[in-house]
């Protein structure tokens, strides 16, 4: 079964060059469907391989098997989290199509093929990360991943926020790539292997950290925290999400982003745990203190925006800050709740971005006050905004509920307040922004202060206005809301999420105790109440929670220019590297 | 000797970094992501020197005669020389668009996105 697992990156390359290729001489309908089916069934074949995982089994690409235990072969690695990831991937990679389905502007004669081809490479890219079992080749799927994502951001090469965010995007995602190229060339001259699993057991065979293992750390973690928009390495994401086609808004806060927390945990797990690596209590404080950062950035700014998409995007940051703290406190309950979260969060995400399109396509403005009390015709897509803002707040039974829940039992303490907060800040946003939009509650917002993006003046991404909203752009929402509900209803399917996780990361020691909890249910319906009390308060009293001064440095900080923001990534890897550093002086 | 590429390496870098935070032209910063690449040329290229050791070509070489350098980090290199033609490429078309949208390649003077 395992030598099937290549082609779950073979199958969408194929599909991809296939389109690009006779993308020239086939109709629109054709092209679409094609990418439509063979997404569809690398997802299928990525949910059989995710059926047979247990025990997790590795494939050596073209029987390059190791001799003597050395290896110079590609490895791909079959367990639950990462067939996992590569199932949400293709899945959301599939909503995604089907959701642009005759929905983008008509593309230029002879390129019809393009954009499905572009989002079959990106799924490729997704899914090859997520089963790479050797450092380099994760590298090369980050890269390729990461440079369809730029293409993809700048789709819409007539517009000038397009070109700038996609821009932006580029230079610092790839100079977060090089540095992770960096500490994988540092692991190699120490270890003299690439595979993970080789590189870990050979650092613990040389005895306790240096400062290499140190830097190589630092290195490594700086690209996979740039992917995973943690703060400081955050800046790029809202302005990429801001300007992305709306589909493509889906699989980056859905998926992509989140690549990067699946990331760090496996080359923690895999590579740096042992006594070889660097001791647990510094990779707690460094990851840890980083992610309560950007939790609290991330919320803060989310508050403070207009513009929809950027609201969505700095609620996606805060969201990675969770993800972060979770897999941060390196226990075995932890990796199981945000396994969930992440796939509950993958839902609720992709489905308000959906409906955010919806907006945009429909008013030509994704501004939240420009759009105040003109959706009021569009009730279902009202109901959907309303159920994605409760579902982030972590209503249960959504399966963000039942993720948070599990992660704020194992972390415990004070950071069961950043779990309740964060999610409560995000979700409040997101429903005054529901209510103002929808209904028209409240006063007509006033005009704000001139230093932020509004979302005013956004071309719409179809051909005209819609006049009429497709039945595609309603449904697909619809499903990933009920995807998001059925991983906290569905009996047994924690469970089995927590059996894989744990099977992957500790080496069959299995311990789940992955179910709902009175605790659990009860703060998740606090920051639900939260969240709608800060909602109410926004809309009925705007003054009271509207921007203080105090908040305009953090606000200035976001300044769109691409230096600032590397000088920002350098930033972090000195943070990340100063809060790791007591690990090698003990020893 | 050892050390020197290594420092060459870290050096290269952190000036492609110094040239992208301060750089007043995208065009420019474009490059300076190519430098700080450069950097893992070096560091890849390092890693795999042995003393004395030549080219590992087997065609006129018999295997064991003579040390060889590592063959894995140039494999690494060629395929990072790929990675990175590509991204340089796909940038610089970024760009192209950036001066026609904006009139301007100078990101101080871009403003559209911020807050």
């Amino acid at each position: 079964m395992h030598h099937l697992l290549p082609l779950l990156v073979a199958v969408p390359l194929l599909g991809a060059a296939l389109l690009a290729a006779a993308g020239r001489r086939v109709p629109r309908a054709a092209a679409e469907s094609a990418g439509c089916a063979v997404s569809a069934a690398t997802a299928a074949l990525a949910v059989v391989l995710l059926l047979g995982s247990s025990p997790p089994q590795a494939e050596w690409v073209g029987g390059w098997v190791p001799v003597g235990g050395e290896s110079v072969g590609i490895v791909l690695v079959g367990d639950g989290p990462g067939l996992g990831m590569a199932a949400l991937a293709s899945a959301l990679t599939l909503a995604a199509l089907v959701y642009s389905w005759h929905y983008f502007d008509e593309p230029p004669r002879g390129h019809s093929g393009s954009f499905p081809a572009l989002l079959l490479l990106f799924q490729a890219g997704m899914c090859g990360f997520a089963i790479a079992g050797d450092l380099f080749n994760a590298f090369v799927w980050f890269e390729l991943m990461s440079v369809v994502a730029y293409a993809l951001t700048g789709h819409r090469v007539e517009e000038a926020r397009a070109v700038q965010g996609a821009l932006t995007f580029g230079v610092v995602n790839s100079l977060g790539a090089y540095a992770m190229l960096m500490g994988i060339g540092l692991l190699y001259a120490r270890t003299g292997e690439l595979g993970m699993t080789r590189i870990g057991q050979e650092l613990d065979a040389h005895g306790p950290p240096d400062a290499l293992v140190l830097a190589g750390f630092v290195l490594v973690l700086t690209g996979l925290l740039v992917k995973g928009a943690a703060v400081p390495f955050h800046f790029w994401l809202p302005d990429a999400h801001a300007v992305a086609p709306t589909p493509v808004c889906m699989l980056l806060s859905g998926v992509m982003v989140e690549l990067g927390a699946f990331g760090v945990w496996r080359v923690h797990d895999t590579v740096f745990s042992g006594p070889g690596g660097l001791p647990a209590a510094d990779v707690e404080r460094a990851l840890v203190a980083l992610g309560v950062l950007t939790a609290v950035v991330g919320a803060v700014m989310c508050w403070y925006q207009r513009h929809i998409k950027r609201l969505l995007a700095y609620s996606t940051v805060a969201h990675m800050g969770l993800f972060l703290t979770g897999i941060g406190t390196l226990t075995p309950e932890a990796d199981d709740g945000v396994a969930l979260y992440i796939l509950g969060h993958a839902g609720v995400k992709a489905a308000l971005f959906a409906c955010t399109g919806i907006l945009l396509d429909r008013y030509g403005s994704v501004d939240e006050h420009a759009l105040y009390g003109r959706a009021r015709r569009l009730r279902g897509v009202a109901v959907l905004f309303v159920a994605g803002g409760l579902g982030l707040a972590g209503l249960p039974p959504f399966g963000t509920a039942l993720g948070k829940s599990v992660t704020e039992e194992a972390v415990g303490g004070p950071l069961t307040v950043l779990y309740v907060l964060a999610s409560a800040v995000t979700a409040g946003a997101v429903l005054r922004v529901a209510a103002r939009v929808f209904p028209g509650l409240g006063p007509r917002p006033e005009e704000g202060d001139v230093y932020e993006t509004t979302g005013s003046g956004e071309e719409p991404e179809t051909r005209q206005r819609l006049s009429r909203v497709p039945d595609t752009m309603t449904a697909i929402p619809a499903v990933l809301l009920a995807g998001s509900l059925a991983v906290g209803v569905v009996p047994g399917f924690g469970g089995a999420v927590g059996h894989a996780v744990q099977e992957a990361g500790t080496g069959g020691l299995v311990h789940v105790s992955v179910h709902w909890t009175a605790p659990g249910v009860l703060l998740g319906l606090a920051s639900t109440a939260l969240a709608l009390a800060l909602a109410a308060v926004a809309v009925s009293r705007p003054r009271l929670l509207a921007a203080p001064d105090r908040a305009l440095p953090l606000r200035r900080l976001q300044s769109g220019h691409v230096g600032d923001y590397v000088a920002w990534l350098l930033v972090g890897t000195t943070l990340l590297g100063a809060l790791a550093l007591p690990g090698i002086l003990g020893s | 000797m050892d050390v020197f590429a290594y420092l060459v390496a870290a050096w290269v870098f952190l000036a492609g970094c110094y040239g992208l935070a301060t750089s007043r032209n995208l065009i420019h910063a474009v490059g300076c992501l190519s430098v700080c690449q450069s950097a893992t040329y070096v560091l890849l290229l390092a890693v795999g020197y042995r003393d004395r050791a030549t080219a590992p070509v087997f065609s006129d070489l018999k295997p064991g005669a003579r040390p060889v350098v590592d063959p894995v980090v140039q494999a690494l290199a060629l395929t990072d020389v790929v990675v990175g033609a590509t991204v340089t490429a796909l940038l610089l078309a970024l760009v192209v668009q950036v001066s026609k949208r904006h009139g301007t390649v100078d990101p101080d003077e871009l403003s559209e996105l911020r807050g």
